[in-house]
C-alpha cells in the first residue's frame, strides 16, 4: 500500500524515476560516477551495452526497463519482432528503470547503445544540442504519426531526433459508479467543475484527491492550470526560460491554484500518489488529476474508471492543451552502426512493431502511431486515443519540458514549499525566477 | 619483529621526517625482495588514499568554482568564481533549513539515543533477568539498513494509513509536515542508534576490571557515584569511540531522509542536496561540488577536532 511501486515504468514520469524509490546500488554507483566528478567516459560500462563496431548484421538496444513489467515484455517482444523479420540480431541492453535515467548522461558519453529508449520534448532537444543523440530526419516522415508527435520529435535545430513509441495522457479520472450514485455530471467548463466540488464537499467528499510526496504529480497541476489560464505557448515558453517565472502570468497561476486548494486533499506532502490514488479508488475522493498510469495504483476499479479533459477556464485560450508525455526511441550519436540503427528506428516507428509490443504483452501500451491495432485497448485506453488526436497542443510534462537540473532541484522544492504555505506566492514565484536566472544564465 | 617489520617501521620513520635530516642509524641494507614488499606495502594505500580521497575531494572544490553540465570535455566548463557559493547563500532556499536540521541531528544524536543507549548498557550490564532478551530487542534495529528502517515507519507514520494516526485518532501529517517529519525521522534513526550505542557500550562494560567496582563498593560508593566516578572514567576509549559514532552517523544521516522524500520539505540535509544536485540529470557538478565542499568543510571540523583528542590521549 505505502510502498514505492517500481509500477510499469515507462509509465512513469521520469522525475520519478530519477528519484523516487531509489535503490540503493544505483545510487551507489552513481555517486560513485558522481564523486569522481570527472565525467569521464570509461566508468559506466556497467550501464553501456556492446556499442556499435560490430557487423551491420547486430544492432545494439538499450532498454530503460527489465524484469517481467508489462513495459519490459514490450519492448522485448518490439525487439523480437524486428530480429524475425530482417534477420539482423538485436542485442538488447536491459537496465532498470531508475539506473538508467540516473546514469542517463554517462552512459551517452560513454560506450551507448545504438538505439536506446527516452523521451520527446525538451529532454530529447537538450541531448540533440549537446550532440549526443544522431539526427533521425532521414526516419522521418513516419506514416502514421500525428503532427504533434512530429512536433514532439523535433529539436530546435528543426530536425527530428525522436521516434514515439507511447503516449499517456493527463486528464482528471473518476469513478463511474460514485458519480451515477451521486447524481454528479463530468463538467464542462472551470464553473461547473467547481461547482461539482462544493457539492462533493458537502457529502463529506474529498473534491480533488492529491498527493506530491515525490514533487511530480504536482507539476500536472502546475502545467494544465498554466496551459488553460495562460496558452500552451507560454507555456512552452515559461518551460524553455524565456518568460519570467515572477510576472503576473505566472502569479495568476498560483492565485487559482491557491483558491482550488481547499479542494485537494489536505496535507498532500506526506502522501504518495498511490495513496492519493487509493482515496479515489475507495470513494472517499471524487476526482484525481492524474495520468492513464493510474490505474497500476488501483487495478481492481480500473473498469469503474472514467476520466475527463480538464475544463476550459478561458474561452480565447480553450481546452485543446493537455499533457501527454511521449516515450519512444534514440539514436546515440556515438554508433558507428548508423544504418542499421536506423532502420531498427524506421521499424519502431510501425503500426507493426506497436501490435507485436501490445499482442505479446500483460498489458497494452497506447501506441503512438494512429495506425496500430486497438483491439488489445483497455475503453480508458480507447478513450485516451481520442482525447488526444482531438487536442491541439502536446505538452510533455513539467520535467520533461524544462531543464532536467531546473525542474528537480528548483521546481520540485519550491512547488513543495509553497503548497506547504500557499498565501505566499510573491516569495515562491520570486525564488523561483533567481534561480531560473542563476541555471539557464538569463 | 621480522627484518620486513623492521623495515617497514623504518621506512614509516623516514616519510615521517620528511627527509628533513639525514637518517641517524646507519642505513640498513634490503634485500630486494623486501624492498619490493616495502615498496607494494607503501605505493599500493598511498595510490589508493590519493585516488579515492585526494583526488576526488581537490577536484570537488576545483569544480565548485565552475558551472558544468558534466557533458562534453574539460572545455566546456566555464569558470564562474564564487557565484555558486553566493547562489547557495542568498537564492537556494533549501541550503539553511539544511545546515540548521544537520545541527539538530548531531545534538538530538548524542543527547536522546546516544544517552539512552548509554543508560540501557548500564541497565542491562546488571544480569538482571531476561537481559539477553532485552539485548536482542534493542539490538535488532541494528542489523536493518536506514533505508529499510525508512520504509517501516513509513507503516507507522503514513498520514492516511498508518498505525500512529489510528491508534492515536489524529490526523497529523508525520512524513509530509515540515514542522514535524524531521523529529518523525529522528525517532526512526534513534530507535536504531540506541541499539547500536547500547551494544558497544555494554561491550565496554563487560571489560571493565570487577575489582574495581568491588573497591568503590567497599569504600561506600553508591550505583549512581559508582558509575560517574569510577566506570565512566574508566571508560574513556569507549566513551571516545560513542563520540566519533555519534558524529560520523549524523554526517551519514542521508539515507533515510533519501528514503522518505529525498531530503526535501522540511528535511534538507547537506549531503541530500549534493545528491539532488550531482547525480541522475540534474547534472549540475559545479553547484553540486560547492555544496560538497561546504560539507567538507563542516566535516574537517569534527575531524580536527576528534584527531587533536586522540593525539593528545597519545602523547599522555
Amino acid at each position: 500500500m505505502s510502498r514505492r511501486a517500481q509500477s510499469p515504468a515507462s509509465m512513469v514520469p521520469p522525475s520519478v524515476a530519477a528519484t523516487a524509490g531509489i535503490s540503493r546500488r544505483s545510487f551507489l554507483r552513481s555517486a560513485a560516477i558522481g564523486g569522481a566528478l570527472l565525467g569521464s567516459s570509461g566508468l559506466l560500462s556497467a550501464c553501456g551495452g556492446g556499442g556499435g563496431g560490430e557487423s551491420s548484421k547486430t544492432v545494439t538496444f538499450g532498454m530503460n526497463e527489465t524484469g517481467d513489467q508489462p513495459a519490459a515484455q514490450r519492448l522485448r517482444a518490439m525487439a523480437e519482432a524486428y530480429q524475425k523479420k530482417s534477420g539482423i540480431k538485436v542485442k538488447r541492453n536491459e537496465v532498470s528503470h531508475n539506473t538508467f535515467q540516473e546514469n542517463i548522461n554517462t552512459y551517452l558519453q560513454g560506450n551507448p547503445d545504438d538505439v536506446f529508449t527516452w523521451f520527446a520534448g525538451y529532454r530529447m532537444n537538450q541531448f540533440a544540442e549537446q550532440g549526443l543523440i544522431a539526427d533521425l530526419s532521414d526516419v522521418w516522415p513516419i506514416d502514421g504519426m500525428a503532427d504533434s508527435f512530429k512536433q514532439a520529435s523535433t529539436a530546435s535545430d528543426g530536425k527530428q531526433y525522436f521516434v514515439p513509441k507511447d503516449y499517456y495522457p493527463w486528464a482528471v479520472f473518476y469513478r463511474k459508479s460514485v458519480f451515477e450514485k451521486n447524481g454528479f455530471e463530468p463538467p464542462t467548463t472551470f464553473d461547473e467543475m467547481t461547482t461539482l466540488a462544493k457539492k462533493m464537499k458537502a457529502k463529506g467528499m474529498v473534491p480533488f484527491a492529491f498527493g506530491d510526496k515525490d514533487g511530480w504529480p504536482a507539476m500536472g497541476t502546475f502545467d494544465i492550470l498554466n496551459m488553460r489560464i495562460n496558452g500552451y505557448q507560454f507555456h512552452m515558453d515559461l518551460m524553455k526560460g524565456e518568460k519570467a517565472w515572477d510576472s503576473a502570468e505566472v502569479k495568476q497561476v498560483f492565485e487559482t491554484w491557491r483558491g482550488l486548494l481547499p479542494y485537494h486533499q489536505p496535507d498532500p506532502l506526506g502522501r504518495i500518489w498511490q495513496e492519493a490514488a487509493q482515496t479515489l479508488g475507495k470513494g472517499e475522493a471524487g476526482m484525481f488529476l492524474f495520468g492513464t498510469f493510474i490505474v497500476d495504483g488501483i487495478p481492481d476499479v480500473e473498469d469503474d474508471l472514467d476520466f475527463f479533459t480538464y475544463p476550459e477556464m478561458d474561452a480565447s485560450i480553450g481546452a485543446t492543451a493537455l499533457d501527454a508525455p511521449i516515450d519512444g526511441f534514440c539514436m546515440s550519436a556515438a554508433s558507428d552502426n548508423t544504418d542499421a540503427a536506423k532502420k531498427f528506428l524506421s521499424f519502431l516507428g510501425t503500426p507493426e512493431a506497436a501490435n507485436a509490443a501490445n499482442d505479446n504483452a500483460d498489458a497494452p501500451f497506447i501506441a503512438a502511431n494512429s495506425n496500430a491495432s486497438t483491439k488489445t485497448y483497455s475503453a480508458l485506453q480507447k478513450k485516451s486515443v481520442e482525447v488526444v488526436s482531438q487536442a491541439k497542443d502536446i505538452a510533455q510534462f513539467l520535467d520533461r519540458d524544462t531543464r532536467a537540473d531546473f525542474a528537480s532541484t528548483v521546481m520540485i522544492p519550491s512547488l513543495q514549499t509553497w503548497l506547504g504555505k500557499p498565501d505566499d506566492i510573491d516569495g515562491v514565484t520570486k525564488s523561483i525566477q533567481q534561480q531560473k536566472v542563476s541555471i539557464f544564465g538569463s | 619483529m621480522t627484518q620486513a617489520g623492521l623495515a617497514a617501521v623504518d621506512v614509516e620513520e623516514t616519510e615521517s621526517a620528511t627527509g628533513a635530516a639525514p637518517p641517524k642509524r646507519p642505513s640498513r641494507r634490503l634485500s630486494p625482495r623486501d624492498r619490493a614488499v616495502v615498496i607494494v606495502m607503501v605505493t599500493v594505500p598511498t595510490l589508493v588514499v590519493v585516488g579515492l580521497v585526494w583526488v576526488p575531494a581537490i577536484a570537488s572544490v576545483v569544480l565548485s568554482f565552475a558551472n558544468w553540465s558534466g557533458i562534453g570535455g574539460l572545455d566546456t566548463i566555464q569558470w564562474i568564481g564564487t557565484k555558486n557559493y553566493t547562489d547557495i547563500a542568498t537564492i537556494y532556499p533549501p541550503f539553511w533549513p539544511a545546515i540548521r536540521h544537520n545541527l539538530i541531528w548531531v545534538t538530538f544524536l548524542f543527547l536522546v539515543p546516544t544517552m539512552l543507549g548509554i543508560l540501557l548498557a548500564v541497565l542491562l550490564d546488571r544480569e538482571m533477568r531476561g537481559s539477553r532478551v532485552y539485548q536482542t530487542a534493542f539490538f535488532m534495529p541494528v542489523v536493518l539498513s536506514l533505508a529499510l528502517i525508512g520504509f517501516i515507519w513509513q507503516l507507522f507514520y503514513s498520514r492516511d494509513q498508518g498505525l500512529l494516526n489510528q491508534v492515536l485518532g489524529t490526523k497529523i501529517d508525520w512524513y509530509g509536515d515540515p514542522s514535524v517529519n524531521l523529529w518523525a525521522v529522528l525517532v526512526a534513526t534513534a530507535w536504531r542508534h540506541t541499539g547500536y550505542i547500547m551494544l558497544i557500550y555494554l561491550a565496554g562494560l563487560k571489560g571493565v576490571d570487577n575489582s574495581l567496582r568491588e573497591a568503590a563498593a567497599v569504600d561506600g560508593a553508591g550505583e549512581v557515584k559508582t558509575f560517574f566516578h569510577v566506570i565512566f572514567p574508566a571508560m574513556r576509549p569507549i566513551n571516545l569511540i560513542v563520540l566519533v559514532i555519534v558524529v560520523i552517523e549524523s554526517l551519514r544521516a542521508f539515507d533515510l531522509v533519501w528514503v522518505v522524500n529525498q531530503g526535501r520539505n522540511g528535511l534538507e540535509i547537506i549531503a541530500a542536496l549534493v545528491t539532488a544536485n550531482v547525480v541522475g540529470e540534474a547534472s549540475r557538478i559545479g553547484f553540486g561540488s560547492a555544496l560538497a565542499t561546504i560539507m567538507m568543510l563542516i566535516s574537517s571540523i569534527f575531524i580536527a577536532l576528534y584527531l587533536r583528542v586522540v593525539m593528545k590521549e597519545e602523547r599522555q
